[in-house]
């Protein structure tokens, strides 16, 4: 049936009159210069995210801190990413948060995953200034989910990762010769404005986002 | 919400919608604001010209191009191990999808938000076969739970307001008090649907954007949900009305700058989600098959007219229902079928004929708030006129759906009867002779009239014609 339908659908349109292919226009996004950190770091936190300014080296301590405030304590992570396993390195002692590791499919760790973490640690692959948004690339190492079933999502960013707009993003970055399973731009915690247009978050992805941008001065 | 209606009633619904100050007062307030929002994105005026300039010319250059790159899509799709349907029409699209479910033996389905499945209405389809398909988008499942439809195409359950809300969820969700805060209820909502996204055998999404350069589907959202549904079952179906393909990726950033700031006057959604395949082997989550199924039902008719074809560069953004003078008042629900407002005007016709939908296109003053504020530039006004011609004289070219049912007996007769008179000087002579001499003794209540004087004063006509005054000011140039 479906094979017969596609042919049919085909030959409707081709069968349309030929019209012409329209050019496409210039049109230049924004660019920011050396304010698309600070433009960054507005949009997200006028989308209700907490952006800081983090260290290399320190940001393990730095997100304790604002995890420990927060009464965080069973955090997931991505064990085989450079940045879970400075995680795991420095988040130790009696009194760490436990490091729940995404290192099994889902299917053996769901219940954890919906029930059982207060937060997660992912990297981006890059910020865009112009929306505020976080470009996640997820793959074996880094899951999907990590971002979006934890109440609290925490981001990773290179602050020299920060481009302009998506265009240029998708430009330097090449997407068009390979897209992964899953790519995703987060631009704030869930929310919605679905009863009366009030702005609630949470909805169903994390109800908070925290993103911490690594200094372009600092060294590796 | 389960039997589809197959006529409208624009005018018995119309009236009554606009009787109803509940409703009003919702539509009023949510209105206002989008328009607010939206304004305040778009205020440099040349930069909303070039995007709208490259968006529209993205949208252009997919539907001059469809069959190829309809054709693209599903090369690119299978190579990425995404499996790819063609339906004619949406019951064939319901066969398939339940096809689907049932030979993976999947019984609970999360849906994220899809207009075309609305349009299908795949969920009472499911439900008649054993299925339940729960909505997750929180507008959606408000009216999901009040078992209604979209009267919005963005915002669902624009129609509602909080007290309704609160106690819909106090009578249908186990445990909850009523509560007017919107906190709590959104909370509710989430625990409420956490269960259903765990438990899913499938999750079914629409998709905004198919790019046939790389086989990515992009689904726009604010809340996750789409996400979820598309994330954590292992089965995704993706449903799509085949208009919704792009050739590039590069398409992708302009058309995502305009639709959020043109819907909700959001610079761009929470979320934008871009999926190119199933889960890969080593990956850990993921939909381990995703399926595409192409929808035509109806839209390849509308791609033969070279000027109803424009109808398909829609990005379904809403922008021209928040600013529709006649949408606004009488609300989503008043156009009967999935899509209202200046778009359904001129789509439903289409889609499901002039016989069932032709009084939406005379549901419009043509004031044209719709063309300005389309980010895709839609002459939507000039295809509502034509869409008029069509019901009443068809063009054999264009083989609109229903075309020609507009068409009376006496309406025709009028019509040449006028031609007739005013093609020659004594029948209009004495035509006009006559009105002047018994215009003021037809009754108020007769035919033709009484629609006129049911809301206004009878029309008093002169004791002479315009051409006896003339005359008498002794004006003689007529030929």
């Amino acid at each position: 049936m479906s094979a017969s339908a596609r042919d049919r659908i085909l030959d409707r349109l081709r069968a349309a009159p030929k019209r012409a292919v329209p050019d496409r226009p210039d049109w230049q996004p924004p660019i920011f210069g050396a304010e698309a950190k600070a433009k960054f770091r507005a949009m997200l936190e006028a989308s209700h995210a907490d952006v800081h300014d983090v260290g290399r080296a320190d940001w393990p301590e730095r997100l304790r801190t604002i995890l420990a405030n927060k009464g965080v304590d069973r955090v997931m992570h991505a064990p085989a990413t450079a940045a879970g396993r400075q995680l795991a390195q420095a988040w130790t002692g009696p009194d760490a948060p436990t490091l729940v590791a995404y290192d099994r499919p889902v299917e053996e760790i769901k219940d954890v995953l919906v029930h059982d973490v207060q937060a997660a640690v992912t990297t981006a692959r890059g910020g865009i200034a112009q929306t505020g948004s976080l470009v996640l690339w997820p793959d074996a190492d880094e899951p999907r989910l990590m971002s979006l079933l934890p109440p609290i999502h925490v981001v990773l960013v290179e602050e020299g990762a920060i481009a302009n707009s998506l265009a240029e993003t998708m430009a330097a970055q090449g997407w068009a010769q390979g897209m992964p399973t899953n790519a995703v731009l987060v631009s704030g915690p869930s929310k919605t404005a679905d009863i009366e247009q009030t702005l609630a978050y949470g909805v169903h992805g994390p109800k908070e986002l925290i993103v911490l941008v690594i200094g372009a001065g600092e060294n590796a | 919400m389960s039997a589809e209606p197959r006529t409208s009633d624009f005018g018995g619904k119309a009236r009554i919608a606009l009787n109803d100050p509940k409703l009003r007062a919702n539509f009023r307030r949510a209105m206002d604001g989008l328009m607010t929002k939206r304004a305040a994105q778009f205020s440099d005026e040349e930069e909303w010209r070039s995007l709208r300039a490259r968006g529209t010319a993205a949208r252009a250059r997919a539907l001059a191009q469809l069959p190829e790159l309809l054709e693209r899509l599903e090369a690119k799709c299978i190579a990425n191990g995404i499996q790819v349907h063609w339906a004619e029409t949406t019951q064939e699209a319901n066969a398939i999808v339940l096809g689907i479910l049932e030979a993976a033996g999947a019984k609970r389905v999360i849906k994220g938000k899809s207009m075309v499945t609305e349009e299908m209405h795949l969920n009472a389809h499911l439900e008649a076969h054993g299925i339940e398909a729960v909505e997750s988008d929180l507008g959606e499942y408000i009216i999901q739970l009040a078992g209604e439809a979209p009267s919005h195409i963005v915002m669902p359950c624009i129609h509602k307001n909080k007290a309704e809300i609160a106690e819909l969820f106090a009578d249908k969700i186990d445990g909850l008090a009523y509560t007017e805060n919107v906190d709590e209820l959104t909370a509710a909502a989430r625990k409420a649907l956490r269960g259903r996204f765990a438990d899913a055998d499938a999750g079914i999404s629409g998709v905004n954007f198919a790019v046939a350069e790389t086989g990515t589907l992009v689904l726009i959202e604010n809340e996750g949900n789409g996400r979820l549904s598309t994330t954590l079952p292992p089965l995704h179906i993706a449903v799509t009305g085949i208009e919704k393909v792009l050739e590039k990726l590069e398409d992708v950033p302009p058309l995502l700058s305009l639709l959020p700031r043109s819907a909700t006057g959001q610079p761009i959604t929470t979320y934008v989600n871009m999926i190119s395949s199933p889960r890969k082997p080593g990956e850990k989550d993921g939909p381990k098959a995703v399926h595409l199924v192409l929808l035509d039902s109806g839209r390849s008719r509308v791609h033969a007219d070279t000027e109803l074809a424009d109808t398909l560069r829609c990005i379904r953004c809403a922008a021209c229902m928040n600013h529709c003078p006649v949408y606004t008042r009488v609300g989503g629900h008043t156009y009967t079928f999935t899509y209202p407002g200046p778009i359904g005007k001129i789509l439903t016709p289409q889609l499901e004929g002039l016989d069932c939908a032709g009084d939406q296109p005379h549901a419009s003053t043509l004031c044209r708030a719709c063309a300005d504020v389309c980010p895709v530039q839609i002459p939507i006004p000039d295809l509502l006129v034509r869409l008029r011609t069509e019901a009443v004289n068809p063009s054999v070219a264009a083989g609109v759906k229903g075309g020609g049912s507009g068409k009376t007996w006496s309406e025709t007769m009028g019509w040449a009867g006028w031609t007739l008179m005013y093609g020659s000087p004594l029948l209009y002579r004495l035509a006009t002779r006559a009105m002047a001499l018994l215009g003021n003794w037809l009754p108020a209540s007769g035919p033709m009239l009484k629609e006129w004087t049911s809301i206004r004063t009878k029309p008093k006509f002169a004791r002479k014609t315009l051409h006896q005054l003339a005359r008498e000011k002794g004006f003689t140039h007529e030929r």
